[in-house]
């Protein structure tokens, strides 16, 4: 069996990272879209945490505590416009949720 | 010597190792990644949820074969204790049943794949080409032969994120509770009924 | 093989710490079996002794005193039906409850019962049990979800809600006691468990004593949200609901409630132990460094036989007092040998206490271990006791009033005591 590298870690990443996008370019519900950028941010994290153990310093594991900090405040505000919204025109669909203003 | 290719400086099994750590990363990553695609695939949106809680897990015991406990902590603190709950509240309330009889994807996804796959290339062609270019070191770290000591140190090392985050890094932090506050005072205003 | 038994028994890493799987597995069979007892007697204590707070008598039919009520209440639910709402989704139902047991039970894994008996000492230990703990909220959540009906989603949500704003509270007074732990000789600080109660070891102090009004406020914070956290009175609310409307487990019927149950005593017991290892010096016996002599380890190492020794005297003057009619035979006999067991394990421990009290050997370190687990698990039933306390005494909150304490007191209180006790450390 192969030994385990930071190639390895890096190519779960990049997978997660890629489902991400899948997942926010083509989902019909708003909150799996959601959902699909924390997967992003997730994945982003594994990277920033397998560099930073690959140089044998905490920067990197600094830096994805930072970024779970901020997927925080972003899940927290993205799904707050998400009920503001579904208050107004009672759908969570992203093919209606089309107009600018109304 | 590269140590990507090197087998020499990353075995696990050269004394004392933790056992059987290439099965514990197919497991931890074949879960993670079964979970993504569980969370972009399901029509059910509670369903969706859990299969990122679990992703989330996932991830977490993975940054503890990383040496990473505290980041690891964070994680399921935050992730997968805080933001979770917050995606399952909003799941059910706006949980409404044309949701779950509508299609699953949306009017132009075959872009979005194409886009997906376009960036998937763009990944394997970094990681096919550039596999040289990692530098020479780091990796002796962790799978050495002295693997009790070396995750004594790096374990160790909690105390060194306190030193991080207020002494070099206290800006950031700072800046990171500032946006806490922010991101707080948004959502409450939003969901109010009357401004 | 008894070699091999007695190098483990002598051991002074935890199995995690030593890195041995199959002692680590020993380790959390031992809990799994233990917690299991554990539930089991607090479901007897806590009807019996609600019970004789109001005034009668609770289970005394079904063995000698209601001994064996837990295991027909087990039996009974075994034996239910499986009900499971027609609308609900099949695998969220089934999987609810085991989210909220593995959550309770995963605790216990950084829970140190002395110095070296933890399954795993994670340098992390409270970041971890932290976490586990507000996993616990999410299997509630979606029980409430899964069963397709409008009450249990709604407890189900106040259940959560609650939970996760004590969780904060909880949080911070957790960090006030670690703060503590940073003011050792060595200077640094740990988050480990059994580094705490080492470091309270080291300081000479229980950190509940420790700058008299702080760590008394920051225990008191803890033990309140801890309280809240596991959804007992008096923050009922969502529990209670069940018993006059609906809760999240409403539509649990049989063993799924069962497992509900287990995991809510599981938590119950778990946060009291994490209570325990911050506050009350975990596994130590009162006064290690004042009362030092070998004299007073001997005679604080009688206690775990003079307990039990008490505990046989009071099943045995139930014995002589049960009442003389045939019908009651048996449960004499059957209280009679419960005495005798009892008495049993106190001759045991006297004998392993006056043996070890000369030897040096592997004899005195098992005299070490059981005194360690003997203080801890009485501590620990102190709060389970305050737990059923608290439970008879008081009304319950209303949901808007618990939700008020959680935010506006609990948190500015908890905030302060944390400054106040950095600033107060730094002086001092």
């Amino acid at each position: 069996m192969v030994p385990i590298t930071t190639l390895h870690y890096l190519v779960v990443a990049a997978a997660l990272f890629v489902l991400g996008v899948i997942g926010v370019l083509t989902r019909r519900n708003v909150v799996i879209v959601l959902m699909s950028i924390e997967l992003i941010l997730n994945a982003v994290n594994l990277n920033l945490v397998a560099f930073s153990h690959m140089w044998g310093n905490l920067h990197g594991q600094l830096f994805a505590i930072f970024v779970t900090v901020d997927a925080a405040a972003e899940a927290a505000v993205g799904l707050g416009i998400l009920i503001a919204f579904f208050r107004n025109k009672e759908t969570i669909n992203v093919d209606e949720i089309d107009l600018l203003k109304w | 010597m590269n140590p990507i290719l090197n087998p020499a400086m990353n075995s696990a099994l050269s004394g004392g190792a933790p056992v059987a750590t290439p099965f514990f990363f197919y497991m931890l990553s074949g879960l993670a990644v079964i979970g993504g695609i569980l969370v972009i695939t399901r029509r059910n949106a509670v369903h969706s949820a859990l299969a990122l809680i679990v992703t989330l897990l996932s991830v977490a015991g993975l940054y503890l074969m990383l040496y990473a406990p505290f980041v690891a902590g964070v994680q399921i603190i935050v992730y997968a204790g805080g933001i979770m709950v917050l995606f399952l509240f909003v799941i059910m309330l706006v949980n409404i049943e044309r949701a779950s009889k509508d299609r699953r994807f949306n009017r132009i996804w075959p872009i979005g794949l194409v886009a997906a796959c376009t960036l998937m290339g763009l990944f394997v062609s970094a990681f096919v080409k550039g596999r040289a270019l990692f530098p020479d070191r780091g990796m002796a770290l962790s799978e050495g032969s002295n693997t009790q000591e070396i995750a004594k140190a790096l374990y160790g090392e909690v105390n060194r994120f306190g030193q991080y985050t207020f002494g070099q890094y206290t800006f950031a932090f700072e800046i990171a509770s500032l946006l806490l506050l922010v991101a707080i005072l948004g959502a409450v205003i939003m969901t109010k009924k009357k401004i | 093989m008894p070699n091999f038994i007695m190098s483990y028994l002598g051991s002074t890493l935890t199995p995690g710490g030593a890195g041995n799987q199959f002692w680590a597995l020993i380790y959390v069979l031992i809990i799994f079996a233990g917690v299991s007892v554990a539930v089991i007697a607090m479901n007897w204590i806590e009807r019996k002794a609600l019970a004789h707070f109001q005034i009668r008598l609770g289970p005394m039919r079904v063995g000698p005193h209601g001994l064996l009520q837990p295991f027909a209440d087990a039996l009974k639910l075994m034996l239910k039906e499986d009900i499971i709402p027609s609308e609900a989704d099949q695998f969220v139902f089934w999987v609810a409850p085991l989210i909220g047991l593995l959550a309770a039970f995963t605790v216990y894994t950084v829970i140190p019962f002395g110095p070296s008996q933890a399954v795993s000492d994670m340098n992390i230990g409270i970041l971890f049990m932290l976490g586990v703990s507000s996993l616990g909220v999410l299997g509630i959540v979606v029980a409430g979800w899964a069963s397709n009906s409008h009450y249990p989603l709604i407890g189900a949500l106040r259940s959560s809600a609650q939970m996760v704003s004590y969780e904060v509270a909880m949080g911070l007074a957790v960090v006030s006691a670690i703060v503590m732990t940073s003011l050792n000789t060595s200077g640094t600080g740990t988050l480990s468990m059994i580094g705490i109660v080492q470091a309270q070891q080291q300081q000479g102090v229980w950190f509940i004593f420790k700058f008299f009004p702080l760590g008394f406020i920051a225990f008191g914070i803890f033990a309140i949200a801890m309280v809240a956290e596991t959804n007992r009175a008096p923050f009922d609310m969502a529990e209670a609901e069940s018993e006059l409307t609906a809760g999240y487990h409403t539509e649990y019927s049989g063993l799924r409630w069962s497992l509900f149950m287990l995991a809510e005593y599981a938590a119950m017991i778990a946060v009291s132990s994490i209570a325990v290892t911050l506050w009350l010096g975990g596994w130590m016996r009162p006064f290690p460094n004042l009362l030092h002599a070998p004299a007073w380890d001997f005679i604080f190492s009688l206690f775990p036989g003079l307990t039990f020794a008490g505990l046989a005297a009071i099943a045995l003057i139930g014995t002589v007092r049960m009442p003389s009619q045939s019908f009651f035979k048996i449960q004499r006999i059957g209280l009679a040998i419960f005495a005798g067991l009892l008495g049993l394990i106190a001759l045991l421990l006297l004998v392993v206490a006056v043996a070890g009290r000369s030897d040096s050997g592997i004899v005195a370190r098992f005299n070490d271990g059981i005194g360690y687990v003997y203080w801890f698990v009485l501590k620990v039933s102190v709060f389970m006791y305050l737990f059923i306390w608290y439970r008879a005494t008081w009304p319950r909150y209303r949901f808007d009033q618990l939700m008020k304490i959680g935010w506006k007191v609990m948190l500015p209180i908890s905030l302060g005591v944390l400054v106040v006790t950095a600033i107060v450390g730094v002086i001092f």
